[in-house]
């Protein structure tokens, strides 16, 4: 009983659902770091105790649970991991500037790209084709940026490793398939041809390619989720 | 040889994220030139600098311009090390520190925001929504923020502090006689409102934050000339 507390206390738990691209972020960060985890696959149409308890905010996953001590919110969470855990690879850069244009970007892409693709699958017709171009232009927006911001390297990467970045953005991006086969293309090559070749890039990278939700499971769960709003 | 650091803060006076942005400066004691934008009509240097969201507050440190303001104070916490931490160093209380920042920045201000953009049943709405809002961030600040003698620790202003004086210092008065609306109630929300008073007090908040009477101006022309026009009146 003794061993099996003192085990619980170094635990560290990580509470997600099997098609949630964000808790995926959380998971690919400690398998980056080297870090053991539980996963608690969480049901989230019947809530657990122990979720409620530990997110009473949002009541949402991800959450890390550090010897018992909860975190919420993803990119609160690979902070968290890379600080506490600051053995290689890092997850950010060492340079505040370079820190600071990373935080930029994660931000944007959780703020503008994600919210603009749960537009796209809850709108039809006209008004969906006018999202899908909105969409297209904010990625446009993106890959400018982070061209400016981080010329002459991918980053998505950080040498062998995937980076900061690559973890936020491989969220939603890269199950772009069975959005696709779910609903109507979004992310082309003829319109975001950086942004596409960066999520194929990430689609095929190890940790990533793992952890992608099953596709056919995904794509019936999408259009179940899309039937609400016809 | 001293190297060579100059900070210009591009911000409008009324907006809340470019006060929270000077505070951290004044508090780590940096040198810094304040231009003041005029949001409604965008200058072409604004555009130059945060070309994604035309918005401030805008920092250029060296010619090198961040935006958004929680990275901007990140920033300014990690580049200038001599005086006081904006951020704990205990990794899990740097996680605390970063959600509710979060939290007061994206749901609070948003559902604040809300109430000066409408009027009717979508304002009320808007009211209940911040008032359940700030029921979980008064449930937050007891198990994490406080001491366990519940004393309220000015010594030590930190990221967190500027990020809700900002948001909540001017607004909850504007609130009240804009709306007539009682946002910080001492009974329903005891720690919001001592914690509320307390940074109040301090020098470097009077000093930064806008006189009530301005920004209730301000909120009463945007509301005349902006939000009211662009809602659907029946």
């Amino acid at each position: 009983m003794e061993k099996k507390e003192e085990n619980q206390r170094e635990e560290v738990l990580v509470f997600g659902t099997w098609a949630n691209s964000i808790s995926g972020r959380v998971e690919i960060a400690l398998k980056l770091k080297g870090i053991p985890y539980e996963y608690v696959e969480e049901d989230l149409s019947n809530k657990s105790e122990l979720l409620l308890r530990y997110n009473p905010v949002h009541k949402k996953v991800p959450v890390l649970v550090h010897k018992g001590k909860p975190i919420a919110e993803s990119l609160v969470i690979l902070e968290y991991i890379d600080e506490n855990w600051p053995n290689s690879p890092k997850l950010l850069p060492q340079d505040p500037y370079q820190r600071a244009k990373v935080r930029f970007w994660a931000n944007y892409y959780d703020q503008k790209i994600i919210p603009g693709i749960y537009t796209i699958g809850q709108s039809q017709g006209k008004e969906r084709d006018e999202a899908i171009e909105e969409w297209s232009e904010l990625v446009r927006v993106l890959e400018e940026g982070i061209e400016k911001d981080f010329p002459g390297k991918l980053a998505l990467f950080e040498g062998d490793n995937i980076s900061f970045l690559g973890i936020v953005v491989s969220s939603y991006a890269c199950c772009y398939p069975a959005f696709h086969e779910a609903g109507s293309v979004f992310l082309s090559w003829e319109k975001n041809p950086l942004f596409w070749s960066w999520v194929n890039a990430l689609r095929d990278y190890p940790l990533i390619k793992e952890k992608l939700p099953p596709h056919h499971r995904l794509v019936e769960s999408l259009k179940a989720y899309q039937s609400r709003f016809s | 040889m001293a190297e060579e650091s100059k900070v210009t803060l591009y911000g409008y006076s009324p907006c809340p994220f470019g006060k929270r942005v000077e505070m951290a400066l004044k508090l780590k004691g940096v040198p810094y030139e304040y231009v003041e934008e005029d949001l409604t009509n965008n200058s072409q240097m604004l555009l130059s600098l945060n070309p994604v969201h035309k918005k401030v507050p805008v920092l250029v440190h060296n010619g090198k311009p961040i935006a958004q303001s929680l990275v901007i104070l990140e920033y300014i916490d990690e580049t200038w090390k001599n005086g006081p931490q904006l951020l704990p160093k205990d990794p899990y209380k740097r996680a605390q520190v970063r959600f509710w920042a979060s939290f007061v920045q994206q749901q609070l201000f948003e559902s604040m925001l809300k109430e000066f953009k409408t009027k009717g049943e979508t304002q009320e709405e808007a009211s209940k929504e911040l008032f359940e809002k700030l029921k979980l961030l008064e449930e937050g600040l007891k198990s994490f923020y406080f001491d366990s003698d519940r004393s309220i620790d000015t010594e030590h202003v930190g990221l967190l502090d500027l990020v809700f004086v900002s948001v909540f210092g001017s607004y909850h008065k504007v609130q009240e006689e804009v709306l007539s609306v009682k946002t910080i109630d001492p009974e329903k929300s005891p720690l919001i409102h001592s914690w509320l008073t307390a940074l109040l007090d301090l020098p470097v908040v009077k000093e930064t934050l806008p006189p009530v009477e301005k920004m209730v101006a301000h909120i009463k022309f945007f509301r005349q000339r902006f939000y009211l026009p662009q809602l659907n009146d029946p």
